[in-house]
C-alpha cells in the first residue's frame, strides 16, 4: 500500500507535536506573550533543520525513494498571503491550534477539537466559495 | 526509556525532528509538508457543491489525508497510550496574566475546559473559541495558500519571501488577538 509510509511519517508527526506540547492552547499562549522559549526554540529549531536537509538535496541531486528528482514548487504571493495570514493568526491565537494540531488533540481526546475541525472545514469551504469575490 | 518518552519532549529533541519531517516526505514521495490542504481535500471530496476552487482530483492527493489520519493518531498514542503530565509546565508569569486577565482557573488539560468544553457552545465562549477560531483558521490558511506546516516549516526552509509575508501576518494576527482583542473579550 503505498500510502501506508504517509499515515506512518503522520503517526511520528502527531507524536511529536504531542509530547512537546506545541498542541496546547497554553504553549501557544505563552508564546504570543513571549514568556517561554519552548515554541521560538521548537518552530526556530524545526526550520533551520528543513533548511539544512532542502539544501542538501539540492546539492546533491537526490532522488526520492523511488528515483524521481526532487521538485518543491515555489509559493506565489497574492494579496491573500497576508490578509489572509492575519485571519490565521487571529484564529490560532483563539483555538491555541493550527490544523496539525487539532488533528492531533482530536486523536487525544480532545471532544473540542471535532468542533473546532467542523469549524475550520466550514471556514476552507466559504473561502472557496467566495474565492472569486475576494482580493488577491 | 519509556519514562522518558512519557515525559514532555524539549524543543531541542522536537524541534529538529519536526524539521526531517521535510526531507523525509520529499523523499518518500516528492511530497511538501502541509497541513491545511488536507481541509480543502475534505470539502472537495465531500461537499464541492460545483464551487471552482474545488473542481480537482482530490483523490491524487490523497496522501495527505493519509497523513493527517497518522497525526491523529500519534496524538492518541502520544497522549493516551504513553501518557502525558495532566499540567502543562507554562512558565508561572502565563499562569498568573491568565488568572488576572481571563479569570481562568483550571490549568490541567492541553487545553482550557472552561473556555473549550462542549458545554460552552451554550454560551459566547464556546461560539468565539470553538467556532470562530476555528472558522478563522480554516478561512485564513487556505486564503493564505498554507499554515504554520505549509508556510512556516515548509516554506521557510525552502526560503520562499512569501511564506515569511505569511509568518509575518499569521504573528500580527496572534499578537492582535492576544494582546488587542482579549482584553476587550475579558
Amino acid at each position: 500500500m503505498k500510502n501506508l509510509k504517509y499515515l506512518v511519517l503522520g503517526v511520528l508527526f502527531g507524536l511529536i507535536l504531542t509530547k512537546s506540547e506545541v498542541v496546547s492552547w497554553w504553549r501557544i499562549q505563552e508564546m504570543f506573550r513571549f514568556q517561554s522559549f519552548h515554541m521560538y526554540g521548537v518552530i526556530g529549531s524545526a526550520i533551520l533543520v528543513g533548511l539544512i536537509s532542502i539544501q542538501l538535496i539540492k546539492r546533491n541531486r537526490l532522488k526520492t525513494i523511488n528515483g524521481e528528482e526532487i521538485k518543491i514548487a515555489d509559493k506565489q504571493y497574492t494579496h491573500g498571503t497576508w490578509i489572509g495570514g492575519i485571519l490565521f493568526g487571529l484564529g490560532w491565537a483563539i483555538t491555541g491550534a493550527c490544523p496539525g494540531p487539532m488533528f492531533a488533540q482530536l486523536g487525544s481526546g480532545v471532544a473540542g477539537a471535532a468542533v473546532m475541525l467542523l469549524a475550520a472545514l466550514a471556514g476552507t469551504w466559504t473561502y472557496s466559495a467566495l474565492r472569486e469575490k475576494l482580493p488577491h | 526509556m519509556l519514562e522518558l518518552l512519557r515525559q514532555p519532549w524539549p524543543w531541542y529533541v522536537a524541534g529538529p525532528l519536526i524539521g526531517l519531517t521535510v526531507p523525509a516526505l520529499l523523499l518518500a514521495g516528492n511530497k511538501a509538508l502541509g497541513i491545511s490542504s488536507s481541509l480543502r481535500h475534505i470539502c472537495a471530496a465531500c461537499l464541492p457543491a460545483g464551487i471552482p476552487f474545488l473542481q480537482y482530483n482530490w483523490r491524487k492527493e490523497v496522501w495527505n489525508l493519509w497523513f493527517v489520519l497518522g497525526i491523529g493518531l500519534g496524538g492518541f498514542i502520544g497522549y493516551r497510550v504513553l501518557g502525558h503530565p495532566d499540567t502543562i509546565a507554562i512558565s508561572t508569569e502565563t499562569v498568573r496574566d491568565l488568572k488576572a486577565q481571563m479569570g481562568l482557573t483550571d490549568f490541567s488539560g492541553l487545553l482550557p475546559k472552561e473556555l473549550f468544553a462542549l458545554e460552552n457552545l451554550t454560551n459566547w465562549k464556546g461560539w468565539v473559541f470553538l467556532v470562530l477560531g476555528g472558522f478563522l483558521v480554516g478561512f485564513g490558511t487556505r486564503y493564505a495558500g498554507g499554515c504554520t506546516s505549509g508556510h512556516a516549516i515548509s516554506g521557510l526552509s525552502n526560503l520562499q519571501w512569501v511564506s515569511l509575508v505569511a509568518v509575518i501576518g499569521f504573528f500580527v494576527g496572534g499578537l492582535l488577538m492576544t494582546w488587542v482583542f482579549y482584553p476587550l473579550l475579558f
